[in-house]
């Protein structure tokens, strides 16, 4: 599948295109098919997301959304080496899914 | 230390208000993200994996309590509670928001600080040697002159639009303690044989994924020659520099093309020029400047004792303190690699407390050094086992200067978007496996980049380490035989790659070799160089 991310403009923090609006949650993300650019136009000229692009992820059994890439594994989770910094600082096992 | 003249303040709030209205412009639409990113970054603001990061320049390293506590504050206010130091002397944050951003620069300004030329093609901040005014071993104070060029340098708009950035680094001692070899442009501060004070300037090093060690273009420079000669530099520079090719704009690029020969030749030639247009300052302006950095006033007739009664202490002292010029003192390193921690990142009260120590104890001088570690310049040695016990209850009294746990890294995947891997946990997997091996092993500087642009210097690296991307995963390059100090090297290539693990299972055969061929009192790097690389890559490849 292939979903949208970028950088919210005025806080920076890592965002994810949920069909509708922005999501700080990878698994909010849809898949947009071919429908990127246009996106990505529109929402830029709306001033919402920073430096956007899209990027291939996979569905995880569980219903997660995996991106491909470990680049954007670490965007959507934050830094490993900070599990206190990142989305589930509650998970110690968190950074596992990253690598 | 030097503070802002009447001048200073003015540029540097009209620049925050000016960045102020791009900002806004920004957010409402009326900048794209073509057009602001270039000004962001002239503020030092960029954009990185998580957020906005920003990086804030410390001259020559150097920082007061104020602008510490500042620092803390900003930290507190404006990010998640922690900075990270830098391997060029400076501090970054990184969770900025840009509706912030501005209002952070104006509380920076306020201590005299700022993100000016922190990024982009511009000179960079300045570094020195961080004992300067403090080790025993300097010819003189190195700020005054590392002062001097910043002034040259800093708000100057032909210095903004250099083909690439460009880093400038001043010491004043045979012992290279900032890299020197590896800046585009330096200067060494010598006596000739008549006793007259100069510069032995040097041109063309640089990281990234080109290094090169400077060579030596000039033996020795009247001080007060050194504008004309650095404008010489940089005007052959601008001339010939590869504008069209982001890989080949860095000077030491052409001077690798030119040859060293025919680029100091052509520097010779527009010096003799720039000597005749009066560019150069008045001797009054470098003692204006050189009031600044005056020595403190030390106390005489201290002990030089030290009382070695608790172990702790006595093996902190030893691998931590460095001879001071001043009878009774001692110059302290603040070691920010704790075993198994972020090497460089500290907390807003690990800042707070370095200010307080400051403050108190070392006549309200800090020092950022580009291995991401602190120091005190001048401590009383009666103050020293003070120092410890607040370090240490503040998780500050690592006793590992220069050694295997004493890691330089980048920020890596974990926070740089330029980064193929993630260079912290490889470091804090290597600190956890080597900790309280660290003696045994003696000196051994190991550091660890994410990304070939070497921002954690392991070309450098006596073991340096390169995190790459092996179709989408880490893999990480290991190197043998680099220095960044008086005896500059450039690490080699062992042999292909490793995952995370194998790196560290890698670094620890490479130290066993070493301990198994060392002699009397050969470093880690004196016995690579003296054995080759051959039976090193006999024992990771077996």
């Amino acid at each position: 599948m292939r979903i949208l991310t970028g950088n919210d403009l005025k806080t920076g923090l890592v965002i994810w295109w949920t069909g509708q609006d922005w999501s700080l949650h990878v698994e909010d993300a849809v898949d947009v098919g071919g429908d990127a650019e246009s996106i990505l136009a529109q929402e830029d000229a709306a001033c919402r997301v920073n430096g956007g692009y899209s990027l291939e992820a996979e569905r995880e059994a569980g219903g997660g959304i995996r991106p491909l890439h470990i680049k954007d594994r670490v965007r959507a989770l934050g830094p490993t080496v900070r599990p206190d910094l990142t989305l589930k600082p509650a998970d110690p096992n968190a950074g596992s899914w990253v690598i | 230390m030097y503070r802002y003249d009447q001048y200073d303040p003015a540029m540097v709030d009209t620049r925050v208000e000016e960045f102020r209205d791009q900002a806004r412009r920004r957010i409402e639409g009326k900048l794209t993200d073509d057009q602001f990113k270039p000004l962001r970054l002239k503020n030092g603001l960029y954009l990185q994996l998580h957020a906005y990061m920003l990086r804030v320049a410390i001259p020559y390293g150097t920082l007061d309590s104020r602008q510490t506590r500042k620092l803390a504050d900003i930290a507190r206010k404006y990010d998640r509670g922690y900075g990270h130091f830098t391997t060029r002397q400076n501090i970054q944050y990184n969770w900025i928001k840009l509706e912030e951003a501005a209002d952070l620069l104006g509380e920076l300004a306020t201590v005299e600080m700022h993100a000016i030329q922190t990024s982009g093609e511009s000179i960079r901040n300045v570094s020195a040697d961080q004992y300067a005014g403090a080790a025993a071993d300097e010819i003189m104070d190195a700020r005054p002159w590392a002062e001097m060029l910043r002034q040259m340098t800093n708000f100057i708009p032909e210095f903004s639009y250099l083909p690439r950035k460009f880093k400038i680094a001043v010491i004043s001692s045979d012992t290279d303690r900032a890299a020197l070899r590896w800046h585009d442009g330096a200067v060494k501060i010598v006596r000739n044989d008549t006793g007259e004070i100069g510069f032995e300037v040097y041109a063309g090093g640089g990281m990234g994924r080109t290094p090169f060690i400077s060579f030596r273009i000039r033996e020795f420079l009247p001080t007060g020659q050194i504008f004309s000669y650095l404008q010489a530099i940089l005007r052959v520079w601008n001339r010939h520099a590869r504008r069209d090719n982001i890989h080949k704009q860095r000077m030491k690029i052409l001077v690798h093309e030119l040859g060293e020969e025919e680029f100091r030749r052509q520097v010779e030639e527009e010096f003799q020029h720039f000597l005749t247009l009066g560019h150069d300052f008045p001797q009054e302006e470098y003692d204006r400047i050189a009031a600044y950095f005056a020595p403190p006033p030390f106390e005489t007739g201290l002990a030089e004792d030290i009382d070695r009664s608790d172990p702790a202490f006595a093996l902190w002292f030893d691998r931590q303190t460095a001879a001071h010029k001043a009878p009774g003192y001692a110059i302290v390193n603040i070691s920010l690699k704790p075993i198994g921690e972020i090497p460089g990142d500290i907390s807003a009260e690990q800042m707070d407390l370095v200010a307080d120590l400051a403050e108190r104890y070392s006549f309200d001088d800090l020092r950022a050094t580009h291995a991401q570690n602190l120091v005190l310049p001048h401590v009383r040695k009666a103050d020293l086992y003070a120092v410890w016990k607040a370090l240490d209850d503040a998780g500050l009294a690592a006793a590992n200067l220069d050694l295997i746990t004493d890691i330089i890294a980048c920020p890596g995947l974990d926070y740089c978007s330029l980064a193929n891997a993630r260079s912290i946990p490889v470091a804090q997997k290597i600190s956890e496996r080597f900790a309280g091996r660290e003696a045994e092993i003696g000196e051994l500087k190991l550091k660890i980049s994410g990304c070939i642009n070497a921002c954690g210097h392991h070309h450098a690296g006596n073991i340096g380490i390169l995190g790459v991307d092996k179709k989408g995963t880490e893999n990480y390059q290991l190197l043998l035989g680099g220095s960044g100090a008086e005896d500059a090297s450039q690490a080699k290539i062992t042999g292909p790659g490793f995952d995370e693990d194998g790196i560290v299972n890698a670094v620890e055969k490479a130290t066993e070799v070493y301990l198994a061929r060392r002699q009397d009192g050969e470093r880690f790097l004196d016995t690579y160089r003296r054995i080759g690389m051959e039976p090193f890559k006999e024992a990771l490849y077996a």
